[in-house]
This record gives structure tokens, sequence and C-alpha cells, in this order.
């Protein structure tokens, strides 16, 4: 790493690190959204079957 | 460690426990009403098999070959109680991710660790959102009961639940009174259009016990929300602590 590389990077790192915070949270929420996604919703019959009593449980439209 | 780290061990910790907890719960409280309902259910199905006459049974015969086998299921029991756990505890997961991303945000933002008593607030908030909002629209219902195209009402529940975190979030988030007005309106919408119905449901399943599903479910959803906020804000605070650096 050169010498100005390197006093940029002691110039950002709090900026950054926010950001890169935020990005990493919404990345989570969006894998999150999509778990309950399939696990809820998918119509697959496989998928619905195997869910089945969670989905009626948790009052997700079923059937 | 990073954020999307602390995040997923501090979701996969207690989406796993309260996934087992609420399975628990369910074999005490939604389980037994939705075994009983299915008894119904099928023999709603005999009885319309034995009265359809010799050639709609032909026909339907036929429609059956063409389709093939049924898709696979769980048997009843062991197994199919096992896919409820597994269903369960990937439903924790899903939605503690959904918390925790929430909980990175506003510690990054404040400075400040959220606590467990934050995360329950939290867990409530998700309680109101994705079972009271859509639950009063379109309340939890048993097999066996006949409702509006599914399609439809997946629709409904998700303007529901986006509609009520939205006015949710301007209620609290925004301090002034036209934001509340507005979270409020946010919230009575969904409702005001009105959840897709049938206009004649017929079913053998008594009205009873479609009530008694309908405060289980509510009764287990609140467990699962409350231990869901707590837990996940709790190990997410002990992931996400400051390194000794």
């Amino acid at each position: 790493m050169s010498q100005s590389q390197t006093a940029q990077a002691q110039h950002l790192p709090v900026a950054t690190r926010h950001v890169g915070r935020l990005a990493q949270s919404l990345i989570a929420m969006t894998l999150g959204l999509f778990i309950v996604g399939v696990v809820g919703f998918s119509h697959i019959d496989v998928i619905h079957n195997a869910a089945h009593d969670v989905r009626h449980s948790n009052a997700f439209p079923c059937h | 460690m990073s954020t999307f780290r602390s995040i997923v061990f501090a979701s996969v910790i207690a989406g796993f426990i309260v996934g087992l907890v609420v399975t628990a719960a369910q074999q005490f409280g939604t389980v037994p009403l939705i075994l009983r309902a299915e008894v119904y259910e099928k023999a709603a199905e005999h009885k319309h098999e034995a009265s359809a006459p010799p050639q709609a049974i032909l026909v339907h015969d036929h429609a059956d070959n063409a389709h093939g086998a049924e898709a696979w299921e769980p048997k009843d029991g062991w197994e199919r109680n096992l896919y409820t756990a597994g269903a369960n505890i990937l439903t924790g997961i899903g939605f503690a991710l959904l918390l925790c991303g929430f909980f990175s945000v506003r510690s990054g933002a404040t400075g400040e660790a959220i606590s467990w008593h934050e995360g329950l607030m939290w867990g409530l908030a998700g309680f109101a959102v994705f079972t009271l909002a859509p639950g009063l629209g379109l309340p939890p219902e048993l097999p066996g009961v006949p409702a509006a195209p599914l399609l439809s009402r997946q629709i409904w529940w998700t303007m529901a639940v986006l509609a009520t975190s939205a006015g949710l979030g301007l209620i609290v988030f925004r301090r002034s009174a036209p934001a509340a007005i507005a979270g409020v309106v946010l919230i009575m919408l969904p409702h005001l259009i009105g959840a897709p119905e049938l206009e004649h449901v017929e079913t053998n399943v008594p009205s009873s016990l479609s009530h008694q599903f309908v405060v289980a479910v509510t009764l287990t959803s609140l467990v699962f929300w409350s231990l869901l906020g707590s837990l996940t804000s709790a190990a997410f605070a002990y992931f996400d602590r400051p390194t000794s650096a």
C-alpha cells in the first residue's frame, strides 16, 4: 500500500464503516425476507406440504 | 467480526431456539386444531366424491391419472412434526435476520447496543405488523375452510404488512403530528380497501373450532415474536460488541 493510500484509509474509516454497516444490514434483511417468502409463500407443492402446519399456524395465506 | 457475520450468527442462534420453542407451543395450541379440522376436510371430500354422478367420477379419475402421482407430503406423526419444526426454525431465522438488520442500523447510528428490552419492543412491532394487521382482514384459517383465490390473499397480506410497517415507522420515528396522522391512515388503508373474501362460504368445520384457532394462532405468534425480539437483540449485542483492538 502506498503512502497516499494509507493516509486516505486513515481519513475515511468512519464514513465507510457506516456505509458498510448499512449495506450489510440491508443484505441480511433481504436474505431474511427471501427465507420467509420461500417457507410461507412458495406455490411449489412440495414446499407447501412440508411447511403446511407452519403456514396455518402463522396465518400465512394457505391453500 | 463483520456486521453481516454478527447478524447471521445472532439470527441463526435466536431463530433456532425460538423455532424449537414455538414448535412445542404449537403442539398444544394450533396443531391439534389443524388435525381436527382435517377430519372434517377429508369427510367433506369423501362425501363430495360419493354424491357426484358416475360420469363426473369418471372424468375426475381421468383427470387424476393425467396428473400422475400426487405431490410428496410428510407422513403424519414424527415426520410431519419434524418438517414443522424445520419450517419454524427457518421462519425464525428469516424474521431474526430482518430484526437484526434494524438493530444493526440503529446501534450503528446511536453507537449503543440494543438492549433486550428494546428488542422486545421491536418483536412486538413485528407481532403487530405480521400477525395482528393481516389477521384482521384475513383471520387465521383452518384447513377445510374455503377462501378467496390464494394469490389475491397473498397480495393483500403483503400490502397490509407493508402499509402497517410504514405507518408504525412514521408514528415512531417522525415525531410530528402530520406524520402521525399519515401513519394512522396508512395502517387503516388496507382494511378500508378490504381483504379478498368469498361471497358464500360453505364448510363443515365448526365455527367454534375456527374461533379457537384464531386465539391459538395469535397467542403462539405473540410467544414467537416477543421471544424472537428479545433473544435476537441479546445475541446481536453479544456478537457485535467492539473487539479489543
